[in-house]
């Protein structure tokens, strides 16, 4: 049964890892729903996180893998109970006058800013769980949404453990 | 000591233990070429016909000697020519080392002459490539991708080189070449497993694959299959790591394998796969084969247990490292009930069926070439019907003497193989078989054969069509033989001679043992155009997604 999950992965920040990541997945027929990449506390080494949809051969698959390609330190599964995933969301609503108060209560019980604002529309940012950023677009969806984009899922274990315990062995 | 980036190359890949490349120079490979010029009692190049024939014969060339093959092309064209041959060393595990040239670092992105973005190119049929960008990096990275090659499951890497890195100039500070690794690690607790599991087991099946081959563990496979009491079956990739006539032997199993190997394999309850991917050319219909049955899957891919076939258990390591821990613990069964009933499965009259004719037939072509072979000889295939006879008829008893393509079936590799085949076993007699639809796409390559003066022996089997694809419209297309009748008239005969090579015609049965013997004797490269009749088919065959149950014994 497809389940969601999420990938964390440590490569060498080198040109063209994005890629190699990326294009295993296409090759091997599975789907990414979202990628996020950015460098860690190394500069050496940049962290990917890939929320996607698979059974447990899939999942096995997809690490084993990944695990093969040379710029790859590490791969985890992460357990999604212990692990704080989120996302950030910016979202331009062309609103009214009248419109802006009732966006503007919304926000507080979500907990978004608002970045920018103008005349004819209001920027807002909101970060969360996917969840919580599902209800906030569909909340907004009546009031116009002339733009939107989301970073997709990064995601870190909770407590003391890091990743970089699981190193990839042999390397 | 300063050094261009051209001459790094050379002298790196001559530290690391490389005496011999492949390749074809052009614009962005000139200042490689110079140095090679240059270093040529130290490093050979051997100029092919196209860079195809290249990148093929380093593939074969590192097949039959074991060490990594190194092959050399320019930016463009020369790379783009090189991917059938990379994507063919990928799935087949062969370690090649491809060089490109590519235009000045200030010109790639600007669709610059004979630029091509290689590297993109070839991503998902390497191990691992490389664009250098930095010359300090050069020397190392050419020592990485060597070892990335040969080491673990081996497979090809490319080495993407700007032109301005090439004429950059840099220190050069020698490495010796690396050590060879010490066995790994293999887990006691999945030794302990695959233990419980043959213990359990009443028919047990070994079924062995290229990993055998490339780890050297031919006599390992062996004292482990008598401690076991099984039989072993082979994939194409593993057919040349036992001798056929090893008792224990059952041959190539799969969809043209032998009865008897497919038979005993459908029948055992517990399958131990070997350095083998369970390829669907191997497996059939997967439900059907694993029905009632366990699997034990050794390998050093840990991604290949499960991708195929759900493993029960598996051992991860060099399959050499796994064999000799395993025949250390394993104590000496003895079944005598699977034996015997082995032994009537290949007695059988469905695995015995070839009857003698009176036509020139591919067996009696295939005998007739084993008889003027030595055990180490090197043959060397196409792809098609002439392969699988081959894999079914040609008895090889020595490890490293196969060389086919086996995961991407690669019409054309033959010549360049053969090539590569031939150099790697010190210009040792070497065969090629291989069909008139393979060999008219790559027969440029003969003269390279020709110019090198290679003792080749290329037997043509020539029956006027596509064979395989002509056996498929045959079974399952109800004969209507949609472009597989050929109507060439080529003659192999003239041809070989306009090559400067010597050509012989084997028209009948009469002439098979005279003009073979002919054919030995000839120094060089020498083609024999073997005819045979357009309906010769490849049996048995388990049509696709098939079982046992299907198999086609009689044409």
């Amino acid at each position: 049964m497809d389940t969601k999950f999420i990938l964390s992965i440590l490569v060498n920040n080198e040109a063209g890892v994005l890629t190699r990541v990326a294009s295993l997945f296409s090759r091997r027929g599975f789907n990414i729903d979202s990628l996020s990449v950015g460098e860690t506390e190394s500069s050496k080494v940049s962290r990917i996180t890939i929320s996607a949809k698979g059974d447990d051969y899939v999942k096995e698959q997809i690490v084993k893998q990944l695990m093969k390609l040379h710029d790859v330190i590490t791969v985890e599964l992460m357990d999604l109970e212990n692990t704080v995933m989120r996302e950030l969301l910016l979202v331009k609503v062309a609103s009214e006058r009248g419109e802006l108060n009732e966006i503007m209560q919304a926000m507080s019980i979500f907990r978004a800013k608002v970045i920018d604002l103008s005349p004819g529309s209001v920027t807002l940012e909101l970060t969360g769980q996917g969840s919580k950023i599902d209800a906030f677009i569909e909340f907004l969806i009546p009031y116009g949404i002339t733009e939107l984009c989301r970073t997709g899922i990064t995601a870190i274990g909770r407590g003391d453990y890091i990743l970089k315990n699981n190193l990839k062995e042999n390397d | 000591m300063q050094m261009t980036g051209a001459k790094i190359i050379v002298e790196t890949l001559i530290e690391q233990g490389i005496d011999t490349i492949f390749g074809y120079p052009g614009g962005s490979v000139l200042n490689i070429y110079d140095e090679l010029f240059k270093a040529s009692d130290r490093i050979k190049h051997y100029l092919t016909c196209h860079e195809q024939g290249a990148s093929h014969a380093a593939d074969a060339y590192s097949r039959v000697s074991g060490k990594p093959g190194v092959v050399i092309a320019t930016s463009g064209p020369g790379a783009t020519n090189l991917v059938t041959g990379i994507a063919n060393a990928y799935l087949d595990s062969s370690p090649i080392v491809a060089i490109t040239g590519n235009v000045a670092q200030a010109l790639i992105g600007k669709d610059s002459f004979q630029e091509v973005y290689i590297a993109g190119v070839t991503m998902p049929i390497t191990k691992h490539n490389y664009i250098v960008k930095d010359i300090g990096k050069l020397a190392d990275t050419i020592r990485e991708a060597i070892s990335i090659a040969t080491t673990g499951r081996p497979g090809p890497v490319l080495i993407d080189v700007p032109k301005d890195i090439q004429l950059a100039k840099c220190d050069f500070v020698p490495k010796a070449a690396p050590a060879p690794k010490g066995p790994g690690k293999v887990s006691d607790e999945a030794v302990e497993d695959a233990i419980e599991l043959i213990n359990n087991s009443k028919r047990p099946f070994i079924y062995a694959g290229g990993g055998v081959v490339i780890s050297e563990a031919s006599k390992e496979l062996l004292d482990f299959a008598e401690r076991v009491d099984a039989p072993i079956g082979l994939s194409m990739m593993g057919l040349s790591a036992i001798p056929a006539s090893h008792p224990r032997n059952l041959g190539m199993t799969g969809m043209h394998g032998k009865f008897a190997a497919s038979k005993a394999m459908s029948e055992s309850d517990l399958i131990i796969a070997i350095g083998t991917r369970f390829s669907d050319r191997a497996t059939g219909s997967k439900l059907e084969f694993t029905k009632g049955k366990r699997f034990i899957h050794i390998d050093i891919d840990p991604a290949e247990i499960g991708k195929n076939i759900p493993a029960y258990v598996s051992v991860i390591g060099n399959v050499k490292d796994v064999l000799t821990r395993l025949n250390t613990l394993l104590p000496s069964f003895e079944r005598p009930e699977w034996h015997r009933e082995v032994a009537e499965i290949k007695e059988s009259p469905e695995n015995n069926g070839d009857v003698p004719s009176d036509h020139l037939t591919p067996r009696a072509l295939i005998k007739e070439v084993r008889k003027h072979m030595p055990e180490d000889g090197v043959v060397a295939t196409d792809v098609g019907q002439h392969q699988m006879w081959v894999s079914l008829y040609y008895s090889f008893t020595a490890p490293r003497t196969f060389i086919t393509s086996g995961g991407l079936g690669t019409m054309g590799f033959g010549m360049g193989a053969a090539i590569g085949s031939c150099i790697g076993r010190g210009r040792k007699k070497t065969v090629l078989f291989t069909g008139d639809g393979s060999f008219h796409m790559n027969l440029n390559e003969l003269a390279t054969a020709v110019t090198n003066n290679l003792p080749l022996v290329i037997v043509v089997m020539n029956n006027g069509v596509l064979g395989m694809v002509r056996q498929w419209q045959t079974l399952f297309f109800d004969k209507r033989y949609s472009n597989t009748t050929l109507n060439r008239k080529t003659d192999f005969v003239k041809l070989a001679e306009a090559f400067g090579a010597t050509g012989y015609r084997i028209s009948c049965a009469d002439d098979l043992s005279s003009v073979m013997k002919k054919a030995f004797e000839t120094e060089g490269p020498v083609l024999v155009d073997a005819v045979i009749g357009c309906d010769e088919k490849v049996l048995p065959m388990i049509p696709p997604g098939g079982t046992i149950n299907d198999i086609i014994l009689e044409g």
